[in-house]
């Protein structure tokens, strides 16, 4: 059965994990996920007094460490994906930009605007199709990996899941925080946690909202060399499905440039991209929206201020 | 136009109580709107304005209000323009060369210091400053042997986070110890590694005995660059041996030595970050107007224009657009993205000076050599 997924804003100094929590009825154990944290996962002493519930740290981060000091050959296997991912990912992001550049040039040219807003629907399309393929592409990398491998068969990690398995069976939900989301969804995955939570709600913020939408898509409308274009990291975890998630939108997303939501969003359709800032809250429940307060952009290039989870 | 002070200043009466009033308090140069005026207040035979902004004349007198010794000169100033110079005050005669003594701004190098004028939206960037929360890596100073060179020294730079368990990317920059001590490289490794957008990383710092020598297309100063300084790094510090995680770096000639390097080991380094490079070069004939110094340096630009080819992935490139070598910088750009390389080109309203260059490296290195920051969503 697919868990009730609530999706948060960052939590910064004033967390409402808790309150969450709370609202869910529950107030007995939960498992915590802070891997995005890295190398910090352990300092969750703020986390532990903000949710205020008996908590279990997955300690994934820690756990993928050892897994790696122990289990060489496997390690250098894992090296050697990520490094393709990487080239993969920088691959794509060339073809982005040029594709970004020439829908730029195309804009610009002196036809009829009919002609000009078929085009630039050819553009959108044109990135449409590029984004697809690299989410096929990463696939094909995980799949071929998994089949040579066999992650969850390697004493190494089989161990960590049947240990991570007895606790989360104690656990009433599983919190996932906000970190970096490459390294967050990576733990995820090898140690197979959500396949471990068995239907209990799952409450994420920040990266680990991203990490459990269908599309993981990186987006930064001021980064300090200029500009960027917003790019598809790799799939999701999918549990809440038919959404792009774009965590801190007040510091990241140029949210009164009409034409750039308008296309960002035509470029992801038919998901809904929401926007998450601090105190927003997506509730999905069996993959369907059922409540919101949220951010939603929109194709026209609106920003809807309070959307509440019914359907653009 | 002049600064309306001064107007109100040359309206007289230019009593002694007029000239205390029209410095109590305020600000030099005066910046109003893209006008900006020079003043200098003493007794002298003539006062000139010397700066390095190519374009303009190089030395501009500036004007006595009679009954005075208040002196102005307004010029017309782009926005977001810095400039540096100096005010030439003549006595008897003979000239001297000074700070502006109204102005606190100064800017360093190693020929001594400047004045330095802000132009209307020029802010100094707040990421070159220390700031107590970004935990400062941790610079050495060793030597090791070279095969090329000898015994040379290296100012080697961890970050913060440094663990030995991890492999960094390696940056080697030339003139690394004026890049520290002008260009406040420490602070902006420390601020940049911090907020996550520049990667935490090993930095070395590389400093010629004769720069103008090595870093001029020499055949030596690239060995040494690649065969002995990256090898010991690889050897002693956790680093990334693969051109990805490999950057270039310098400024004025310092640029010329990374480029060469690049150009005599292609795929080495598949990062560059060129500032302000001295890449002068001739269309006819072998001579550059520059002088002898640069000969070789025209030689081996004339080579690369004459069959540019790819030899880094991705090189950022900036120069001042006050500088005389904009026009080669310029020129630069169509011929490395000619060759496919991934080029990103940057200028700015500066000079050929270190907080020129201080000022790009948080856009240059952010893009050659990108932190986290995409990826981490707290």
């Amino acid at each position: 059965m697919a868990p009730t997924v609530v999706l948060l804003g960052p939590q910064g100094d004033a967390p409402d994990v808790g309150k969450v929590l709370a609202e869910l009825g529950i107030r007995g154990r939960v498992g915590l996920v802070s891997a995005g944290y890295q190398a910090e996962e352990a300092d969750d002493g703020a986390l532990r007094a903000a949710m205020a519930v008996p908590m279990f740290s997955l300690r994934l981060h820690a756990r993928a460490i050892e897994v790696f000091a122990h289990d060489l050959e496997f390690a250098a296997a894992y090296q050697a994906r990520q490094l393709q991912l990487r080239n993969l990912q920088s691959f794509y992001r060339i073809r982005l930009d040029k594709m970004d550049e020439a829908a730029r040039m195309i804009s610009v040219r002196y036809v009829e605007p009919e002609l000009l807003a078929q085009e630039d629907d050819e553009s959108v399309d044109a990135l449409r199709r590029l984004d697809a393929s690299h989410v096929r592409r990463c696939a094909e990398v995980h799949t071929g990996f998994d089949a040579r491998w066999q992650p969850g068969d390697r004493p190494s990690i089989a161990k960590h899941r049947e240990a991570l398995r007895a606790e989360l069976g104690n656990c009433e939900a599983l919190v996932i925080t906000g970190g970096h989301v490459a390294s967050l969804l990576n733990r995820l995955v090898l140690f197979d946690a959500l396949g471990l939570v068995h239907g209990k709600p799952v409450i994420a913020w920040s990266a680990g909202a991203m990490a459990l939408t269908d599309r993981i898509v990186l987006f930064h409308d001021y980064p300090p060399y200029g500009s960027d274009i917003a790019q598809v990291l790799d799939a999701g975890l999918g549990l809440a499905p038919g959404l792009v998630v774009l965590p801190d939108p007040r510091r990241r997303i140029r949210i009164d440039n009409r034409e750039g939501i308008s296309r960002f969003a035509r470029r992801v359709r038919p998901a809904t991209c929401v926007a998450l800032d601090h105190g927003a809250r997506v509730v999905v429940e069996r993959g369907v929206v059922t409540r919101a307060h949220a951010l939603r952009l929109d194709i026209s290039g609106d920003v809807e201020q309070a959307w509440s989870g019914a359907s653009p | 136009m002049t600064a309306r002070a001064i107007v109100e200043l040359e309206a007289g009466p230019r009593t002694p109580q007029d000239v205390e009033a029209f410095f109590k308090g305020r600000e030099f140069p005066i910046v109003e709107g893209k006008e900006i005026s020079f003043v200098y207040r003493g007794g002298a035979e003539a006062v000139h304005l010397k700066h390095w902004v190519f374009g303009l004349p190089s030395s501009q007198s500036l004007t006595r209000i009679d009954g005075t010794e208040v002196w102005h000169l307004t010029l017309a100033l782009p926005a977001n323009s810095r400039v540096e110079y100096k005010l030439e005050v003549v006595r008897e005669g003979n000239g001297q060369w000074m700070r502006d003594p109204l102005n606190p701004n100064a800017a360093h190098d190693p020929f001594g210091a400047n004045s330095v004028a802000h132009g209307l939206g020029y802010a100094v960037p707040p990421w070159i400053h220390h700031d107590p929360a970004a935990k400062p890596g941790k610079l050495d100073e060793i030597t090791f042997d070279s095969k090329t060179f000898g015994r040379r020294g290296l100012g080697v730079y961890v970050p913060a986070r440094f663990s030995r368990k991890r492999r960094y990317p390696l940056l080697v920059v030339h003139d690394g110890h004026d890049y520290l001590r002008y260009a406040s490289l420490g602070n902006i490794l420390d601020n940049l590694m911090h907020r996550l957008e520049v990667a935490d990383a090993i930095v070395v710092l590389t400093s010629s005995p004769d720069r103008l020598l090595e870093y001029a297309d020499h055949e030596r100063h690239a060995r040494f660059i690649v065969e002995d300084l990256v090898p010991f790094v690889e050897r002693v510090f956790p680093v990334e041996a693969r051109p990805q995680s490999r950057c270039l770096m310098g400024a004025s000639f310092g640029a010329v030595a990374s480029l060469s390097t690049a150009i005599r080991y292609p795929g080495v380094f598949g990062r560059l970050l060129l500032q302000s490079g001295s890449f002068a070069f001739t269309d006819i004939g072998d001579r550059n107007h520059r002088g002898p110094l640069f000969d070789p340096v025209v030689a081996f630009m004339n080579r690369f224009r004459a069959d540019p080819t790819p030899i880094s992935e991705r090189v950022f490139v900036s120069c001042g657009m006050y500088e005389s070598l904009i026009y080669e910088n310029r020129s630069l750009v169509p011929l490395l993205l000619s060759t496919g390389m991934d080029v990103r080109y940057v200028e700015a309203r500066d000079g050929h000076n270190w907080e020129n260059w201080r000022d790009r490296l948080r856009e240059g290195l952010s893009w050659l050599m990108p932190g986290p920051f995409l990826h981490v969503y707290e």
